[in-house]
């Protein structure tokens, strides 16, 4: 992975598939330059036997394959910039993820197309679930609700071509200014 | 700026479409691979520019979602075209430079690019 916003593409497809109906993306950069990222959801948690191993390439919950890479490489990525990847997790509950990393350290992800990010996990789940994102550096605050845009649209859906443009503008100009878009 | 306002314009012209938009049951489908290989190899921008060239050539009956991994992750970017009546078609190693002629000679003219699929590439 490139950036931070392709393993957010990533990581929040879990969530997805615990069968979140929220799932809220907190980021924070610090004048300091370091960074939190919370990927919080309601959906089905985990039990503590797999809590466990879930930082390994070789725990995953589809039956096709063995191997699942997601966390793993996120961690890795993580620690290399002298940080880490944490995970919370109570079955029936849901699941926080926090990755947390100095991007002042020359090894650290670059933060990449999160407004990208958002528009590509909406359009892919536009039914379920909501997304929230809770951004904030030191150049302002962005957020995001899915569940506004629901609300006003009573129901038309989220990919409606209209409503995904307005959404890809309404992100852009939400998202961009506080972190860049790069 | 992009406000609610603007939201709630679009919802009653989408109401307003609803009636005379027909309700076929066999509309084309675009499906992207987006699993962490998929992502990993680039199939954000795949999709998003899949969005954005069905958008400007107004073709509002195709969708565009996605899909897990399909065990072959060396050739991802994978998407999956079907269109009504015909068999699906995969194109393989997919860039936002090939989406043009995808949608414009498989989607619009019903010609899958034999080129970019996954038969040419095995």
């Amino acid at each position: 992975m490139r950036d931070l916003s392709l393993h957010l593409l990533d990581l929040a497809q879990n969530s997805v598939k615990a069968g979140a109906s929220l799932v809220t993306i907190r980021l924070t950069v610090e004048e300091s330059g370091w960074l939190t990222l919370v990927l919080a959801d309601d959906g089905c948690g985990m039990d503590e036997a797999l809590l466990a191993r879930v930082k390994s390439p070789f725990a995953t919950t589809r039956t096709t394959r063995k191997v699942g890479l997601g966390i793993p490489m996120m961690l890795e990525n993580a620690q290399r910039a002298g940080g880490n990847l944490t995970i919370e997790s109570q079955v029936g509950r849901g699941t926080s993820l926090t990755v947390t990393y100095d991007m002042r350290n020359i090894d650290s992800l670059p933060l990449g197309d999160l407004a990208g990010t958002m528009l590509s996990l909406i359009l892919a789940n536009p039914d379920r679930p909501d997304f929230l994102f809770e951004g904030k550096s030191p150049a302002g605050e962005a957020n995001f609700d899915t569940r506004q845009v629901r609300q006003v649209l009573g129901g038309v859906s989220l990919a409606e071509p209209a409503v995904v443009a307005w959404m890809k503008e309404a992100l852009e100009e939400t998202i961009n200014p506080i972190f860049g878009g790069v | 700026m992009k406000t609610l306002a603007d939201l709630e314009a679009i919802r009653a012209k989408a109401l307003e479409n609803m009636g005379m938009r027909r309700e076929d049951a066999g509309s084309a489908r675009v499906v992207v691979g987006m699993a962490t290989c998929g992502i990993a190899a680039g199939a954000r921008p795949v999709m998003l520019a899949f969005v954005e060239e069905l958008k400007r050539r107004g073709l509002e009956h195709v969708s565009v979602s996605q899909t897990g991994c399909a065990g072959m992750c060396r050739l991802e970017p994978m998407v999956d075209v079907m269109l009504p009546g015909q068999e699906k078609v995969t194109y393989v190693k997919v860039t936002p430079e090939m989406v043009g002629r995808i949608v414009a000679e498989h989607i619009v003219n019903g010609r899958p690019v034999e080129e970019y699929t996954i038969g040419a590439a095995q």
